[in-house]
């Protein structure tokens, strides 16, 4: 209750709230909305914004409908967004957790194999992973996560290592609780606020990295994506621009709203910035 | 102290309301005091009773949030409160200075101490370079610390604890001023280093006839430094006096509470009743234990070797209570820690009931575990904060077998054994008071019929008059169950009022053994003698001073 209070007086993370809510509304409605394939032709190519009733943002090259495009990679961008970042986060947690509770040789090769991944230029690693196995919804959404997991790793080994030294972990010891049980009922619940904050914000993250991939035509042939609508009109770039610039509006109107939505979550988790606006 | 000398400074009605929210609407009211030239002032009283916030309100250290809404400090003819910031930093070093209690994060760790004196008289306007320099060595000489020359050079790092307080000392003298303000000066320090800050803050306040305001939570101390003396609970000022008035005739019942909770000796006790199971087997047994901390060892660097517990022996007995006695770093809270296996011990042996435990796995001792545990030093850390206290009181019995049931029983049992409401079971943390965490803390060591009970520096935390209840509470526990106690403290008179025996450690090593009646009357060890003519308040005796209260009022 008290959390729900707090986060509704931060405005920002309000703003964000509601347009997150719109991004998911339109995703979900998108079927009923725009009923059909958005990547069928459905009317003259090439017509401006308001040009005609029916195509309120326009149509493309091809004739297809802008704002029916945006609609449906609503749903591919937050979908790839939410179940990459909790694909990573569990693999980050689980990596992290390990880590910093044994700590010494354990912590050694495991930070070694996570360093293995944090050396290699993120976005190249997707690009390679994702044109080694065909481009589709699961091989994308696992590429990014597998570049996106070793920061969570790292934060979570943090929460760790300095959890573990606290006195409560120590009397769970002394009662006698095994190593398992005392990271999943011990540390980690007093860990989960600065990962849900570093979840919240990979969200955004990730559907960046769909966009950019969809954008070098490494999306999922079979559904429509933004970034993919910014990648086919940047040839159309001074002819057309609202090909590419409702698109590109609408991810930055989703990475906005999730940033400001962490944020909020962070200022209200965080008890050192607690009240600091006062 | 003359009447006709006017008061160097004087609070006279002094109000600080707190926010919305708080337990109480002022942190302090309605307090009046006068500091007279050349005294040292104590304000006693335990946390939470607002004894630092006047000393605040002088030095103009109060957060915002807290305004003095009544009274006015005078100074010289001028309101504290109503000056401009301006005029209270001209003030502030030269006329009035203060000394905190944490000397390490008083002092910058990216400037050497000589630096950090000079500083001080740079800000207030001397620019003469060499002039100042002199009078940092002049300082440094003053407060005895050795070999000035060499160690106005060193950072606040390298400095010990009581070297460190001595420089915060020396920068508050930098401008002989002539009202010196100590918030617990002495707190984190060791004894010994507390008797010599102590003996060097009434030297100076002698020599310089400086009005001091000492705040304290120790009775022993102002029984020590004090002319006169504030006792303060909740805000309020319940009493106020000459130093032998309150501490030898105290009217207040507060100030009666206090003083009989503060720790002294109890010369009925029953001592060394080890002698008669001399010939058990007994219960915990430690030979020739050794613990080494190493740090790795780099490229180019020797690694750093610091020997904690060296060649260890004792002998604990069901219904014994050891004391273990040293001041930081002595590895007291190490051989505690090893003993609960925490800690892997180098070698030597440590029996339970004969079997030796230290050579055995972590896996393989958990099931023993139940048998010794352990209560923590610090009642905020040692609980989980996002469990209740059912579940951290049942988590143990659940890992070693017990069903929920009676888990649950058995922790209302405990709960009610500690002194805690039934209602406690489903509650958080931070809920509690740290008195009331720590009873939690022992039921949960209790949960599990343990032999062996270590408490770790368990009251050093909390409050003279909580800490008097725990105390009572553990020796309770004690005499019902039988076990076998080891207490470790930094503090004599808290060993000296619960322990049969008493063990002194010194940098890992046992300098001296014995029962309580040996160790105070008869110390054969230097070292010992030292911590025992270092204990606070030694020459005032507390607990003469109830009884003839009892008398008085029979």
């Amino acid at each position: 209750m008290q959390f729900i209070k707090r986060f509704s007086q931060n405005y920002g993370a309000v703003l964000g709230l509601i347009i997150l809510a719109a991004i998911v509304f339109l995703a979900v409605a998108a079927p009923l909305l725009y009923p059909g394939n958005p990547w069928k032709t459905v009317g003259m190519p090439l017509l401006r914004p308001l040009q005609d009733a029916k195509f309120l943002l326009g149509t493309d090259m091809l004739g297809r409908d802008i704002a029916a495009g945006i609609a449906h990679g609503a749903k591919v961008s937050l979908l790839i967004g939410v179940v990459s970042t909790l694909v990573a986060v569990l693999i980050g947690v689980t990596i992290g957790a390990v880590a910093g509770f044994y700590g010494g040789r354990v912590d050694d090769i495991l930070m070694r194999f996570t360093e293995f991944f944090q050396i290699i230029p993120t976005f190249a690693m997707a690009v390679v992973l994702v044109a080694i196995f065909s481009p589709n919804f699961i091989s994308i959404t696992l590429a990014i996560a597998v570049v996106s997991w070793p920061s969570v790793a790292r934060l979570v080994r943090a929460e760790f290592l300095s959890l573990r030294q606290r006195e409560f972990v120590q009397a769970a010891v002394v009662i006698g609780q095994s190593g398992p049980r005392i990271i999943l009922t011990q540390i980690l619940p007093n860990a989960v606020s600065p990962i849900i904050v570093t979840a919240s914000l990979m969200v955004a993250t990730a559907i960046l990295t769909e966009s950019a991939l969809s954008f070098l035509g490494l999306g999922d042939r079979n559904m429509m994506s933004w970034g993919f609508m910014i990648g086919a009109a940047r040839t159309m770039l001074r002819e057309a621009w609202w090909m590419s610039f409702f698109p590109g509006f609408a991810i930055l109107l989703a990475v906005l709203a999730i940033n400001l939505i962490g944020e909020g979550i962070n200022d209200v988790m965080n008890p050192h910035l607690r009240g600091r606006k006062q | 102290m003359s009447d006709t000398k006017a008061p160097l400074l004087s609070v006279k009605n002094l109000t600080i309301a707190l926010p919305e929210g708080f337990d109480r609407a002022h942190a302090i009211q309605d307090i009046s005091y006068d500091l007279n030239p050349g005294e040292v002032l104590c304000v006693v009283g335990e946390s939470g009773s607002g004894k630092s916030m006047t000393a605040n309100a002088i030095m103009g250290l109060l957060p915002d949030y807290l305004k003095p809404t009544r009274g006015s400090i005078d100074y010289h003819g001028r309101d504290l409160l109503s000056l401009p910031e301006e005029e209270k930093r001209a003030l502030r070093g030269r006329d009035i200075a203060m000394v905190f209690q944490e000397p390490l994060s008083a002092l910058n760790p990216l400037m050497t101490v000589g630096e950090q004196i000079d500083e001080v008289m740079l800000v207030h306007g001397n620019t003469n370079a060499a002039a100042r320099a002199a009078r940092v060595l002049e300082l440094m000489e003053y407060v005895g610390l050795p070999d000035p020359a060499t160690l106005r050079n060193a950072y606040p790092f390298r400095l010990s604890g009581g070297q460190r307080q001595r420089i915060v000392i020396a920068m508050a003298l930098a401008l002989e001023p002539s009202i010196l303000i100590a918030d617990e000066p002495t707190t984190a320090l060791d004894v010994t280093t507390q008797a010599q800050i102590l003996a060097l803050i009434k030297r100076i306040q002698r020599a310089k006839g400086m009005g001091v305001i000492f705040v304290t939570h120790d009775f022993g101390v102002v029984a020590d430094i004090a002319d006169r003396a504030i006792v303060m609970e909740k805000g309020l000022i319940v009493e106020q006096g000459t130093a032998d008035q309150v501490l030898n005739h105290p009217k207040h019942p507060y100030t009666q509470r206090l003083i009989a909770a503060v720790p002294h000796r109890e010369t009925e006790r029953k001592e060394s009743n080890g002698v008669e199971a001399a010939d058990e087997v007994p219960l915990l047994e430690l030979r020739n234990l050794n613990k080494t901390y190493r740090s790795s060892e780099g490229l180019f660097s020797k690694p750093r070797v610091v020997p904690a517990v060296q060649d260890i022996n004792l002998v604990l007995h069901r219904g014994q209570t050891l004391g273990v006695v040293g001041e930081s770093g002595s590895g007291k809270s190490t051989l505690g820690r090893v003993i609960m296996k925490l800690l892997d011990s180098d070698s030597g042996q440590i029996l339970y009931h004969g079997m030796d435990i230290a050579p055995l796995s972590q896996a393989s001792f958990r099931p023993m575990r139940k048998k010794i545990q352990m209560i923590f030093q610090d009642p905020f850390a040692s609980l989980n904060p996002r469990q209740t206290i059912g579940r951290i009181l049942t988590d143990g019995p659940l890992a070693n077998g017990v069903d929920k049931t009676t888990a649950r029983k058995r922790a209302e049992e405990l709960l009610a054994r500690v002194g805690l409401d039934a209602s406690a079971y489903v509650r958080y943390p931070h809920e509690f008071s740290g008195g009331q965490r720590q009873r939690i803390g022992i039921a949960r060591a209790l949960m599990l019929d343990p032999d062996i009970l270590i408490a770790d520096e368990s009251v050093s935390a909390l409050d003279v008059s909580v800490q008097e209840q725990v105390l009572r509470l553990l020796r309770d526990i004690q005499d019902q169950l039988k076990l076998g106690m080891i207490f470790i403290t930094h503090d004599l008179r808290i060993a000296a009022q619960i322990c049969d025996q008493i063990v002194v450690m010194r940098r890992g090593e046992v300098v001296e053994m014995g029962p309580p009646s040996q160790i105070f009357d008869a110390p054969q060890n230097e070292y010992t003698q030292r911590l025992i003519e270092a204990i606070p308040g030694k020459e005032w005796h507390p607990e003469q001073v109830i009884r003839d209260l009892h008398k008085e009022s029979i």
